[in-house]
């Protein structure tokens, strides 16, 4: 148990799959927030847009 | 807008420049005289002469300016386009050399009686020449060209600095002769994808920081407030190509005077760190940054928003945070530990979700449009991409699985499924991407002549089908004679065996990267001709600067 690799390895399995998860739940919140949705169908005709 | 006549003075960016390149110039000069083995002295004087000139252009380009550029012409922004012209017309010179070499190296696998027995035109040497032509002087052009576009277009802001555009293209071309060069003279530090010596990756690393800087400088520079969806795949393949260079580079040269130098890892570490690099050179520079492209010029060419920008935030950090992971698939079945492998599977079939939603969101771009498939040949070449981009995707995930890939691994399959990518979904968005840039890029109404794309489209599409067909057929068949067992326990078939039972597939192939190389041929005339003889946009005598639609 006092290997710095085993110790790496839990923290990672643990933790790190949490703070990953975490992230692409936020990644998801921002996406699907009600509110943002004009923004992003403004963002989604930028290519189409003469300047 | 009201302009003073400024005196013209030099700018620090030039001066900066002209120091560093005098610099490089003398450096090149002494390890030319005093280089250890040939090709360093070749190298060392390329270098040399390519310093020289970079010094010349900048003065010349000084001569040549009125003062500052200016950053709005007419109230428009003045887009930097010289180097996006120069990067576009690389992309398909280096994709023209880097298919031909393509079909060379496939002949030689069918009659290797065309090796000729010289050392320059050796499979060997020929091979990584053909995977770095097409992928980073083919793909890389590609990339310089459309992201310098796209950022700027997007941004509504003019690229920064006078001297840099240029740089980077430059310097990334000054790479790649480097690169090639040294691979038909016998360098190679023998990791496949990066096998330039350490002096070309020095070189690289210093044109892809000042790459990264241009692009968050043209971004800083925003006009409109939203960073739009396709410079952030730019973005994420700017800054992971940087980190999986670096990481996979790191070798200690024997001396400033050679060419050589000795991997800092070593065993199954560098296995995995080449691999790590090896898959994310596919996961982010032949897909993100080419989703990139995507993103940009299906709705531009269909005329049609994004179908889901939400999706394409989810597509984003998804694939991104996933494709990283996915590397240890290419070394199942090795010394690589048992959880490692695992792990390279696990991520790489979590990849089908951000994979297919990208696919999806490209596609569908179309709805509302899809008529326009009927009547424009340079859409369906990007819609045809895309489908590419959804079966090779699919197909990826698959071969990593353990069981499947027990059976494709190290056979023609794998190859197969690396085409199906690289001339499918690659090849194509590039086309469709170079197709679209050029007649905006020359101020062209449209291009010379789109049955000529037609033809281009159909050839490239039969020889790719050719192509993935006999390998499918070929690896698979290969795989199984491998692992076949006669009654009494002995392997069923000697090696060579095998090698005779694929000739019929070689051939095929052959042809089929044959009819990829003639449709390029027809799309350089196309495009020759679109600069030379298509009808201008505006009436002469009106400056222009931005291309209209």
């Amino acid at each position: 148990m006092s290997s710095p690799y085993i110790a790496a390895a839990e923290f990672a399995q643990t933790y790190g799959l949490v703070y990953f998860f975490v992230i692409f739940l936020g990644v998801l919140v921002y996406a699907l927030w009600p509110s943002n949705g004009k923004r992003f169908d403004d963002a989604a005709r930028v290519p189409l847009r003469e300047d | 807008m009201a302009r003073t006549v400024e005196a013209k003075r030099i700018t620090a960016e030039e001066i900066g420049y002209v120091l560093f390149l005098g610099a490089l110039l003398v450096a090149c000069l002494l390890i030319a005289s005093r280089a250890w083995d040939q090709v360093m002295a070749i190298h060392a004087g390329v270098g040399a002469l390519f310093s020289a000139i970079g010094i010349f252009l900048v003065f010349k380009g000084f001569s040549d300016r009125p003062s500052q550029p200016d950053q709005l012409v007419d109230g428009k922004p003045n887009y930097n386009f010289g180097p996006i012209k120069f990067a576009s017309v690389a992309a398909m010179f280096w994709g023209i050399a880097g298919f031909l070499v393509g079909f060379i190296i496939a002949m030689q696998l069918a009659f290797p009686a065309l090796n000729f027995d010289f050392p320059l035109s050796n499979f060997g040497r020929l091979r990584p020449l053909h995977t770095s032509a097409v992928i980073f002087a083919f793909g890389g052009n590609v990339l310089l060209a459309t992201s310098f576009y796209v950022v700027q277009r997007t941004c509504q802001a003019r690229m920064p600095g006078i001297v840099t555009p240029w740089f980077i293209v430059l310097g990334y071309n000054a790479f790649i002769v480097i690169a090639g060069t040294g691979y038909l003279l016998g360098v190679t530090q023998g990791k496949e994808y990066a096998e330039p010596e350490w002096y070309a990756d020095l070189w690289l690393t210093v044109v892809w920081v000042v790459y990264l800087l241009a692009f968050l400088g043209t971004i800083w520079k925003r006009k409109e407030p939203h960073i739009y969806v396709a410079n952030w795949f730019y973005l994420a393949f700017i800054v992971t190509i940087a980190m999986l260079h670096l990481g996979n580079n790191m070798s200690v040269p024997v001396s400033i005077y050679t060419s050589k130098s000795v991997q800092v890892f070593s065993g199954v570490q560098d296995a995995m760190v080449q691999w790590w690099y090896g898959h994310n050179a596919v996961g982010f520079f032949l897909t993100a940054g080419f989703l990139a492209i995507m993103y940009y010029f299906v709705p531009k060419r269909a005329e049609r928003p994004v179908y889901s920008y939400r999706l394409s935030i989810v597509h984003f950090w998804a694939l991104i945070f996933l494709y990283i992971w996915a590397g240890p698939h290419h070394l199942h079945y090795t010394a690589l530990p048992e959880w490692a492998s695992t792990l390279g599977a696990t991520f790489s079939i979590m990849l089908w979700m951000p994979s297919w939603g990208g696919m999806i969101n490209g596609l569908m771009t179309l709805s509302g449009a899809w008529d326009k498939l009927r009547t424009d040949p340079v859409l369906r070449m990007l819609v045809v991409s895309v489908a590419f981009y959804g079966m090779s995707t699919f197909e990826g995930p698959l071969m990593s699985v353990k069981a499947v890939n027990s059976l494709s691994h190290y056979t023609d399959w794998t190859i197969g499924h690396v085409h199906s990518g690289a001339l499918g979904w690659v090849g194509f968005v590039s086309f469709g991407a170079l197709y679209c840039l050029y007649p905006w890029l020359w101020n062209r109404k449209q291009l010379y002549s789109l049955k000529l794309v037609s033809w281009h489209f159909w050839l490239a599409t039969l020889g790719i089908v050719l192509y993935i067909c006999a390998m499918w057929v070929s690896g698979i068949m290969q795989g199984l004679m491998w692992r076949a067992y006669d009654k009494l326990g002995f392997l069923e078939y000697s090696f060579i065996e095998t090698v005779e039972a694929m000739h019929p597939f070689y051939v095929i192939r052959a042809l089929g990267g044959l009819l990829f190389v003639l449709g390029a041929l027809i799309m350089a005339y196309n495009l020759y001709m679109t600069v030379q003889k298509g009808e201008r946009e505006e009436p002469a005598g009106q400056p222009v600067l931005a291309p209209a639609e």
